[in-house]
């Protein structure tokens, strides 16, 4: 914003002080041949063409000089732009000295004075965007020595502009030395033409031309500025002279050497433009190869880019990449061949046994053509594409060129091969990433089903109130849990724990359940239960799984709990009238352990009667065998003290307490086990 | 985090896992016992004396033996376990299913019978 006010205020200067400045060198001109003195300051026009000069850099210095999307073909159009409006302009100037009949006019002093004044200041200006130009061109990639002399350059001529303006003049010897040393900076200044290289032959012909031009448009214009200028003045009578102003003058000189310069360069590097074309496009090749890391949507898409890519680097006719795929055989894909022929090229190198093609990046282009008789191709090279260090396949490229490939081109398809390989590695850890993000959401599915196994509310009754907690430690557990009413005065009560955790452990607690809501009858004794279960699950249990549980059945009229326990935790109860809890003391093997008939022995059952106040705590090992960062597990003591300290409060508070207190014994809710509490409370 | 050795007594394999034996660790002493077994041995004792702990996980591997060694005619007998590992077993209801005795010398007599 701020510089196109600049642009706009310096153009408006240059303009208003390009009419001063005609106005006053007129005026002062006019006075001069009366012989009267003039009411204007002899020194104004100079000042103003100062002035000028300046509003004219300033104006192309921000206009051009940071204007990035201005390549420097574009630059030079502006400059050849510029010159062919101020020679068109001193053109017609010139001829209308020689049109019939104006020559009385136009010979008149003032009227060449105009002419003078008008043909100077645009060459002026041409100058001012031409050293613009010159600038960026210098500067292109510059070096900190290159900028410095730059910097000095400038400077001097800020000196010289100072000079310029003030009503002094110099000896002429002065002047020579001065114009000398701007040459000698001009001359190392002209060494800085990077630029040149960047163009391709198109751009550089473009730009030979413009050069041509814009050097013929500053010779006419200077040239046509001398000649009115010396039938004008007589030396040190000028008002405004180009030839004495010494800023002009380097800055004249410095363009011409600079575009000069330029112009031999551009000719000599005609010829090797279209290796570094070459180059360039490697480079670019090679950039679109890496961003395919990123952006292309499939492997076959960076197989394309290879093929296409080394191809057009190598200058090869044709080309085909083999990858292995699962099964035995490769995934073939052409570029410039047929599939077929490609495969049939394929299997006879590998056939022939040329060694090395296959496996490793050889160049094996001398004596091949008769392994590729029946083709049109002479010569061939193979580089491997690597992903995780393991050769996934090949890229083959063929010239119809015998000896067609140099040890650079093997280099660069090497380098090529092993790029893709990486971008291939890459999608595949993508495509690694993304399947375990859709398992890590089957899990969170797991578990959401998986909670709804256990049941969201326990049975209650009016002579117990029942309260569980359930946590596993990894997305799904093998703890399990349920109630369900028999009858109106019968509920049987479940736990279980199945042996190990994760998913293995949650298929087999889902059985568990259906072995409990199918077997679970007012009939059954829960010694009887658990038969009937081990029988069911030895068929479906892992080998070394089982599945530690214990069934109760509570009599809620004869106020009596019947149970067995198979292999699970000892029950915990608390007696209202000891004031104690203790581990209830019986036997029975684990479900599962036993696959046959002899399991029928090893389970017990066994009752005892309840009465207000009395506490059945069951647990699974996740609890008692949680340990603290010393390695020391909750234990039975730990459990067993911690009801008889909760012993007055409701179920829920209990188990909540109880958790409580174990988050706190081990110090973190991750503990490694699956966990579960179940808390009855009699009434 | 176990370690596993074995020694051979009087035609007698000992496997002697120390440490700590998890569900992780558990599939190392099942590739031990099923070492011994496929090299023929018919007598394994199996020295607790250095296991710590023991998981539902490691007490699976033992049972998934007990019918596999039935049919083959090999016996194995535990000793030396820890009180708090001999309760593991207790509770299962292992101490049922393995011949699960106190000393050595008690292990070695038990073995031969």
């Amino acid at each position: 914003m701020r510089a196109k006010a600049i642009i706009r205020l310096m153009f408006l200067l240059t303009n208003v002080t390009w009419i001063a400045l005609l106005l006053s060198a007129l005026a002062v001109m006019f006075s001069q041949h009366a012989g009267i003195p003039s009411d204007i300051p002899e020194w104004l026009p100079r000042v103003l063409l100062g002035i000028f000069l300046a509003g004219a850099y300033l104006y192309y210095k921000f206009k051009l000089e940071r204007d990035e999307l201005l390549s420097f073909i574009d630059l030079l159009w502006r400059v050849f732009a510029t010159g062919i409006v101020a020679t068109l302009v001193s053109l017609i100037l010139k001829i209308l000295e020689f049109l019939p009949g104006s020559s009385r006019l136009t010979s008149h002093f003032l009227y060449q004075e105009t002419a003078y004044l008008i043909i100077m200041p645009l060459w002026a200006g041409l100058m001012m965007i031409s050293f613009t130009a010159c600038k960026r061109f210098i500067l292109y990639q510059k070096t900190k020595w290159s900028y410095r002399f730059w910097m000095i350059f400038e400077y001097g001529l800020l000196g010289l502009w100072i000079l310029s303006a003030l009503p002094i003049s110099l000896t002429d010897r002065f002047d020579k030395v001065l114009l000398g040393i701007f040459v000698v900076l001009a001359l190392v200044l002209s060494a800085n033409t990077r630029w040149v290289a960047y163009l391709n032959i198109r751009q550089k012909l473009t730009a030979l031309t413009l050069l041509f031009f814009i050097i013929f448009f500053h010779g006419f214009l200077f040239y046509t500025s001398n000649t009115i200028v010396n039938g004008l003045y007589h030396p040190e009578t000028g008002v405004v002279d180009h030839r004495e102003h010494l800023l002009l003058l380097t800055v004249f000189l410095f363009i011409i050497v600079y575009s000069v310069f330029s112009f031999l360069v551009l000719i000599f590097n005609l010829p090797t433009s279209s290796a570094f074309e070459q180059k360039l496009e490697e480079v670019m090749n090679f950039r679109r190869i890496s961003q395919s890391i990123q952006t292309e949507q499939s492997e076959e898409s960076v197989y394309r880019i290879l093929l296409e890519t080394s191809v057009s680097t190598v200058n090869a006719d044709a080309a085909w990449l083999e990858m292995k795929t699962n099964n035995p055989g490769v995934n073939i894909y052409t570029y410039g061949i047929k599939e077929e022929e490609a495969r049939q090229l394929s299997s006879r190198l590998h056939n022939k046994e040329v060694k090395g093609i296959f496996d490793q990046s050889a160049d094996k282009t001398h004596n091949l053509s008769r392994y590729l008789k029946g083709s049109k191709f002479r010569s061939v090279i193979a580089a491997p594409v690597k992903v995780k260090d393991e050769h996934a396949g090949t890229l083959v490229l063929l010239k119809e060129l015998a000896d067609g490939f140099n040890r650079e081109m093997k280099q660069i398809a090497a380098t090529f091969a092993n790029q893709a390989g990486i971008s291939i590695e890459n999608f595949r850890l993508m495509e690694e990433a993304f399947q375990n993000e859709r398992y890590k959401e089957e899990l969170k599915i797991a578990r959401r089903v998986q909670k709804s196994l256990l049941p969201r509310q326990l049975e209650q009754d009016t002579c117990f109130e029942a309260a569980a907690f359930s946590e596993s430690a990894d997305e799904v557990g093998g703890d399990y849990y349920d109630t369900l009413r028999l009858t109106d005065e019968k509920v049987a009560v479940i736990i279980a724990d199945v042996s190990g955790k994760g998913t293995t452990a949650a298929f087999h607690m889902s059985q568990m359940k259906g072995v409990f809501h199918s077997l679970a009858d007012s009939s059954i004794s829960p010694e009887y239960f658990m038969r009937r279960a081990n029988r069911a699950l030895a068929y479906c249990l892992d080998r070394g799984s089982f599945i530690s549980a214990a069934y109760f059945i509570i009599h809620t009229r004869n106020r009596m709990v019947y149970y067995a326990r198979a292999g699970h935790c000892p029950v915990l109860y608390y007696r209202a009238a000891d004031r104690k809890a203790t581990y209830l003391n019986d036997e029975g093997a684990a479900l599962g352990m036993v696959r046959h008939a002899g399991y029928d022995q090893l389970i017990k059952q066994n009752e005892f009667s309840f009465e207000p106040g009395d506490l059945l705590i069951l647990y699974t090992d996740g609890i008692t065998e949680a340990r603290n960062s010393a390695g020391e597990e909750f234990g039975f003591d730990r459990l067993s003290e911690q009801i008889n300290q909760l012993y007055h409060l409701p179920a829920d508070a209990i188990v909540q307490s109880v958790i409580e207190n174990l988050y706190a014994f081990t110090g973190t809710k991750n503990i490694n086990d699956d966990y579960t509490l179940l808390v009855i409370r009699f009434r | 985090m176990v370690q596993i050795k074995r020694m051979q007594q009087d035609g007698t394999d000992i496997i002697i896992p120390v440490g700590e034996i998890d569900a992780a660790s558990s599939i190392e002493l099942d590739l031990t016992i099923a070492k011994s077994i496929s090299e023929g041995n018919t007598r394994i004792l199996i020295d607790c004396t250095g296991l710590e702990y023991i998981s539902s996980a490691g007490l699976g591997v033992f049972m998934s033996y007990i019918e596999e060694m039935q049919d083959k005619n090999i016996r194995m007998v535990l000793f030396g376990l820890h009180h708090k590992v001999a309760n593991t077993f207790n509770i299962l209801g292992l101490n049922r299913l393995l011949t699960i005795v106190q000393t050595k010398e008690e292990a070695l007599q038990a073995v031969k019978a």
